[in-house]
């Protein structure tokens, strides 16, 4: 713990989980997409889809899909901005069952038609959790820089993906796979400390198997 | 690593001891856990300060308004009535009124603040701390060093007990920032390590209790008058104390009490906007009035 979680975040108000964390949720959603967005569809569930309005909340999660962090001034006016640069919002009310009560599921287009979804939850003093990154079940809290790649379900796969990683210094400290079947499509999320320079992801794109690769930057927030 | 900040009473010994304030040790700390300097630990919080100014002076808009329209503009009211001379208080008194007003009614209408310790009870600090500024002639230095003494309260609190409303009710929130400021306020007026102690018992002692039941589940009414009402807390502790006024309980133990209230505290009564105020008959058309 820093004083800092004490005396701090420097952040927008009114509520630290309905709008730092809807900021955050919403900022790693344009970094999963890696492109900017023309289009975000954003589900609200549980508490999020009762009080958004009243909370600004859907201002936070749209101001961080544009990219600006928890404490950016700008966040109070994102949607007239979001309008302005001609990203066409629509927010509704999901039911997402078992869910944390303030949770959101984004998903945004660039102008190429590729799309990306997020799960997100804002679970409590500006700390969230990502529970889905596309299909993908995961468990990230934003306090580290996410290497997501998705690859064919084929031997030496992670071990050419780990070797690509270790000349460079990158320390890993969480890594978990998923996979639909044997022999399919699988994701890797890898959590790293520190950042990484985003030219690793045309490197780990050219290695055999490997679909696609994202990076999700740790940015301190 | 164990925290430092498992017992209030501990580091006020390490404090006397050392015969160094609190805030200089919380500063080294930090510089050693985080391994920055304590340079830029410093100006990290030099620009916490800067930012709690920043929201003092724009929270005092005449045409502020919350996003659901319930609040805004009453820091402005307060501030007119002082500048007409009509203040039936000191000066210090009536501009932490205004500051911890006008901090939190800019963080209800989704302006920059400072968590201190969360949003919802971030005017109490900076009211203590501007006050002092501008009504006895702190230095800057002074007013920075002050947010270290804070955040050790505010750290002990949180090891001990908690600073979420959801888990602890309003106390855990505004009574926590209340004893913060109020051990800010006694380091940078001179009070020993015993003073404050003494202050954040009897500021702490005087918010148990207290539930956190916001109208419309929005962080205004009653949150925005109960930061005011924090920062005379803190006021009236550390003046107690600096008076030679004793605490009769322990600080330590003032935050055990706190935790076992909010324990036992029914859910109803912890942010969750299903008791107290919020369901009163009007609250309730308040809610329904913004969210239809």
């Amino acid at each position: 713990m820093s004083v800092f979680d004490i005396i701090g975040p420097i952040m927008i108000g009114p509520s630290s989980s309905h709008t730092a964390g809807a900021a955050k949720i919403g900022k790693i959603a344009r970094d999963f997409l890696g492109s900017q967005p023309v289009s975000a569809d954003i589900g609200f569930s549980g508490s999020f889809a009762r009080t958004y309005k009243g909370h600004g909340t859907d201002k936070a999660i749209v101001g961080g899909i544009m990219g600006m962090m928890p404490d950016d001034v700008r966040i109070r006016n994102s949607i007239a901005l979001a309008k302005e640069q001609g990203i066409s919002i629509n927010i509704r009310e999901v039911d997402i069952e078992n869910a944390h009560p303030n949770t959101a599921v984004v998903t945004l287009t660039d102008k190429n038609g590729k799309s990306a979804t997020i799960e997100g939850a804002s679970v409590g003093g500006g700390n969230i959790l990502i529970k889905k990154l596309n299909n993908t079940v995961v468990s990230l809290n934003g306090h580290y820089t996410v290497i997501v790649i998705e690859h064919k379900d084929k031997p030496g796969t992670i071990a050419a993906v780990t070797n690509a990683l270790a000349p460079i210094g990158i320390n890993i400290c969480n890594f978990n796979l998923s996979r639909e079947q044997k022999g399919g499509n699988a994701v890797m999320t890898i959590e790293i400390d520190g950042k990484v320079n985003k030219d690793i992801v045309h490197q780990l794109k050219l290695l055999p198997n490997v679909i696609d690769c994202t990076i999700i930057q740790q940015e301190n927030i | 690593m164990a925290s430092r900040y498992t017992s209030l009473s501990k580091i006020l010994e390490i404090s006397k001891n050392e015969s160094r304030p609190l805030s200089e040790l919380v500063l080294e700390w930090e510089a050693a856990d985080t391994e920055l300097s304590k340079g830029d630990i410093y100006n990290k919080m030099a620009e916490c300060l800067l930012v709690m100014e920043q929201a003092a002076k724009d929270g005092c808009d005449k045409d502020l308004r919350s996003t659901s329209g319930l609040t805004g503009g009453d820091a402005y009211k307060l501030k007119k009535f002082k500048e007409e001379g009509k203040s039936l208080l000191s000066e210090s008194f009536s501009d932490s009124l205004i500051t911890a007003v006008a901090v939190s009614e800019l963080n209800a209408a989704m302006g920059k603040i400072v968590a201190a310790p969360t949003a919802g009870s971030c005017g109490i600090i900076p009211a203590a701390i501007i006050t002092l500024l501008s009504n006895k002639k702190i230095t800057r230095h002074q007013a920075i060093m002050g947010l270290f003494t804070a955040s050790a309260v505010g750290s002990v609190i949180a090891v001990n007990a908690s600073l979420s409303g959801a888990q602890g009710g309003c106390q855990a929130e505004c009574g926590s920032a209340s004893a913060m400021a109020a051990a800010a306020i006694v380091e940078i007026m001179g009070g020993t390590a015993q003073m404050i102690d003494y202050a954040v018992g009897i500021s702490l002692g005087n918010m148990l209790g207290l539930v956190c039941d916001p109208v419309a589940g929005l962080v205004e009414v009653p949150c925005i008058m109960r930061n005011a009402s924090g920062v005379v807390n803190a006021f009236a502790a550390a003046e107690a104390v600096l008076a030679g006024v004793k605490c009769h309980i322990p600080a330590d133990e003032v935050i055990v009490a706190m935790k076992r209230i909010g324990d036992s505290m029914p859910h109803t009564l912890k942010e969750t906007a299903q008791g107290g105020l919020a369901v009163t008959p009007t609250g309730k058309s308040i809610f329904k009035q913004i969210f239809g």
